[in-house]
């Protein structure tokens, strides 16, 4: 129930929701205040969507009640939904934006379609207006660029102020933080801080500690269609949260480092464009190397540049001793190189593929003898990753898109184990995945380390800490700072990441004594 | 903060069972099978419905009135899997019908040159096709529409405009000596003895064989799996080392050299360079291919479905001519068929995909 002081804005009574046989939401009690940003945490599969989907029209409740401000609510549209002040923006970024338009078209979308809105566009007065919206969010962008040219962060910041254009009443946010960096989460994190003031009731959803930590007033644990965990009184008890949602608790990592092996890559004096300052790079077999860095920092350069998508602008890169200067990705797979690379649904996943389809897909030859498959092959190699992964699924025949996103991404990660390499390097492996998933990816990279030398970019220090022997830090598309995993200064790290240490000094700030 | 989750129990998320509804189950055999019923039933109701509907030398002339379609179809199809489409296959078709003609008639060569000539030409334009498509980045509905244009243009200029047989005048004043040698027309218009005499032409053989490579191909082969991962995400596809431009080049190529297959063997059977024949043939492949997506709800092209497609809208039409259905009928009888199909393809299999949470 919501605290004194704050009034309930939206109040959800015994809603329950099937499909089929499967009862995703069994009776789930919910108030919803304003003035307050309440988490609702869940693992995948939890039916954490499924109650947005409810709440924003997508979907109808089989039982139960959600009252509005004392009014019943039973959107039957999303349309009806935002009429009666819930809007959600979605955790796909894209649903929320057009990219071919310019911002202020962007913004003020809605009043273009709304009746009575003339024929002729006024193209100054809406300037004037979408200037006037994004000035109430602290949004400093010019108006007039195409939402195409624009990043990741600032098209999130873009449909967030569109939302909130339509005055809700509540307002849902999936996931918001998935493909955001750190400093542009704190962004967005001060974006939300100003709209709490407004009243507005937030609805939050997300699994990331980091953001929960930041931004929660109120965290709803979710877990198998139910609310098992309410959380309001400050401090709040974030471990009993997790534990909630997982049925588990949460325990200290200890990342046993392991002896490395011969170095496996070499980068000498790297420059990955022409302004970078050159950088230079080890790893090793048996060692897991996460590279970490804000967006823009040169993390995805340099994994295209070891993959063969692009060519660095200067310097050596070296692979088992020999000089390595792949042409393609065709060519990086012929060296042993992996890339799995990140943001799935656009560069991994095959919808139109079962699991093992898309899990064999780059090395169809070893399941082919003259150009013919072999479909036991490929089953046999799928079983193997599904039981290595805990993959969650009826077989391997299952269409991908029946998966949840961690098992998608395990899917993913799989289809670069399954063959042994050299170097196998993972572009942000953990994004938009659940706790357990990334455990079990992460667990599954460790125990399959010792063959090979493995990179794991990850955005997140979290993560990097918990999988990684030695954490780099990039920033300007260059390296900054090394760390070997055991009792590491988060301070230094973050000074490194956020590009304040290593301005002056880079090569101070590169601790090599750390690593043996 | 690291942290860790020590966890013994790993069936904590409930896989989905196996759909039990049996609306829903319902749905799926109609989208699954709705199609050859359709099929099945078109049969039996012309066989009831007309005298001689259902017999051998019907139904080798149902096949006989589809295989060239069907081969072209099967050649879009191979576009249509990478994710492209290939506008110019009649052309191509047409193409290959008046330079098979020219190089007998006019320059008086051998069968085996002809058709040499034909299949180099249809290979040619599809690698034209893909470069266009992959290198130019064309986009493919434009670039093969400006292909048909110039190939329709290019085999009007040899001969005036005209079209091209034994005796016919050059545009130089002397007269075309060459004549089809029988070993061309052959391919066209010889019958294998098969339960009856003189039943099952070349052309259908033809179709018959192209069809089960292309399936084979596409459906057995890791090449066919490779071009399926490129149509269904191509960044996908080429971030697991896969030669995306290539494949792409080779899909073109077998499409224009099924596409002039096609050509040769109309030029077989009509004996002549006909400049006005081959006019529908773009239509009613795209439409076989399309209809193909229909059959056995795969809602993505595959050869069976194309040729089954092919055989569908020749069967309907077969039926409806010894029903005496005017010949006018033809072209809205199977635009009828293609909306129907894609009405099957695209609304009933979204809304089985859609069925989850």
């Amino acid at each position: 129930m919501a605290k004194p002081g704050y009034d309930t804005i939206c109040r959800i009574v015994g809603v329950e929701k099937a499909f089929g046989p499967n009862r995703v939401l069994r009776g789930i009690d919910l108030s919803i205040p304003g003035g307050q940003i309440t988490v609702l945490m869940g693992a995948n599969g939890a039916g954490k969507s499924t109650l947005v989907k409810i709440l924003c029209g997508v979907h109808r409740a089989d039982g139960g009640n959600i009252e509005l401000t004392g009014d019943p609510f039973q959107p039957t549209s999303p349309a009806h939904a935002i009429k009666a002040g819930v809007v959600t923006v979605h955790q796909s970024i894209n649903d929320g934006v057009i990219p071919d338009l310019d911002v202020a078209s962007n913004l003020m979308l809605d009043d273009l379609n709304a009746p009575g809105a003339g024929f002729f566009v006024n193209e100054g007065r809406l300037r004037e207006d979408a200037k006037r919206v994004a000035g109430a969010m602290g949004l400093d962008i010019d108006v007039r660029t195409q939402v195409a040219d624009l990043g990741v962060a600032e098209r999130q910041l873009i449909a967030i102020a569109r939302a909130m254009a339509k005055q809700p009443k509540v307002l849902i946010l999936d996931e918001p933080t998935s493909s955001l960096s750190a400093t542009e989460a704190e962004r967005l994190f001060t974006l939300l801080d100003r709209l709490r003031e407004t009243g507005v009731a937030i609805l939050y959803i997300s699994h990331r500690m980091s953001d929960i930590r930041r931004i929660a007033d109120r965290i709803i644990a979710m877990r198998d269609g139910q609310i098992s965990g309410t959380f309001e009184d400050a401090p709040l008890d974030y471990e009993g949260a997790v534990t909630a949602m997982l049925g588990h608790a949460m325990t200290q990592v200890d990342i046993d480092i392991p002896d490395r092996g011969d170095p496996v890559l070499l980068l000498d004096d790297v420059q990955l464009s022409a302004q970078a300052s050159p950088m230079a790079l080890s790893v090793h077999r048996n060692e897991v190397v996460a590279i970490t860095g804000l967006l823009g920092s040169g993390k995805t350069k340099l994994a295209s540049v070891l993959f063969g998508i692009t060519k660095p602008h200067a310097g050596t890169v070296m692979l088992d001793g020999q000089v390595y200067r792949p042409s393609s990705p065709e060519d990086a797979i012929r060296s042993g190189v992996f890339l799995c690379s990140k943001d799935r649904a656009s560069n991994g996943v095959v919808p139109d593929f079962d699991i093992a389809q898309n899990l064999t897909l780059p090395f169809l030859t070893r399941h082919a003898s003259l150009s013919f498959l072999n479909g036991g092959s490929e089953r046999r190699t799928t079983n193997r990753m599904i039981d290595q992964l805990g993959i969650v699924c009826q077989s391997s025949a299952d269409e991908i898109g029946t998966l949840s996103g961690g098992n998608q991404q395990k899917v993913m990660v799989g289809r670069w184990m399954a063959e042994a390499s050299q170097l196998l390097v993972l572009d942000e492996p953990f994004q938009g995945v659940d706790i357990r998933a990334r455990r079990d990816i992460g667990r599954t990279i460790r125990a399959t380390a010792d063959e090979r030398a493995t990179i794991v970019f990850v955005a997140e220090l979290d993560e990097a800490l918990e999988i990684a022997d030695r954490i780099v830090v990039m920033s300007d598309e260059t390296i900054v700072g090394e760390h070997r995993n055991d009792d590491v200064d988060l301070n230094a790290i973050l000074a490194q990441v956020s590009g304040v240490a290593g301005a002056n000094t880079p090569n101070d700030s590169n601790p090599s004594a750390h690593t043996p | 903060m690291t942290t860790d989750t020590r966890s013994t129990d790993t069936g904590v998320s409930r896989p989905l069972p196996p759909s039990v509804d049996r609306s829903q189950m319902l749905m799926n055999l109609a989208i699954r099978y709705g199609f050859l019923c359709l099929l099945l039933g078109l049969i039996v109701f012309f066989s009831l419905a007309t005298n001689g509907f259902a017999g051998p030398r019907s139904a080798v002339f149902i096949f006989q009135s589809v295989a060239i379609t069907g081969i072209l179809a099967l050649g879009v199809t191979c576009t249509l899997v990478v994710g492209g489409f290939d506008l110019s296959i009649g052309s191509v078709a047409t193409s290959a019908l008046m330079l098979s003609a020219y190089v007998m008639v006019v320059l008086e060569q051998s069968a085996l040159v002809a058709v040499l000539a034909c299949l180099l030409m249809g290979a040619f334009v599809g690698f034209i096709n893909g470069i266009l498509i992959v290198k130019m980045r064309v986009p493919d509905l434009l670039a093969t529409l400006g292909m048909m244009f110039l190939l329709i243009g290019l085999q009007r200029i040899p001969t005036e405009g005209r079209s091209i047989s034994t005796g016919m005048t050059l545009p130089g004043g002397e007269v075309a000596e060459g004549t089809f040698s029988n070993a061309f027309l052959w391919l066209g218009r010889h019958r294998f003895d098969f339960v009856l005499e003189d039943l099952i032409p070349v052309p259908v053989i033809v179709f018959l064989i192209v069809g089960i490579l292309v399936w084979v191909f596409l459906e057995l082969t890791r090449h066919g799996r490779l071009m399926y991962a490129i149509g269904s995400n191509e960044r996908a596809a080429a971030l697991a080392g896969t030669n995306v431009n290539r494949y792409k080049i080779t899909a073109y190529m077998i499409s224009g050299v099924l596409a002039s297959v096609g050509g040769i063997l109309l030029a077989a059977r009509l004996g002549r360079g006909d400049i006005a024949s081959g006019n529908n043939l773009l239509l009613d492949s795209v439409a076989a291919a399309l209809i193909g997506f229909a059959v056995l709800g795969a809602a993505k092209p595959n050869a069976f479905g194309t040729a089954i497609g092919a055989l569908f809208v020749g069967i309907l039409l077969q039926g409806l001519t010894m029903m005496n259905a005017p010949y006018y009928t033809q072209d809205f009888v199977k635009g009828g068929v293609l909306v129907v199909a894609l009405v099957f393809t695209f609304a009933l299999s979204a809304r089985k995909r859609g069925g989850g949470h």
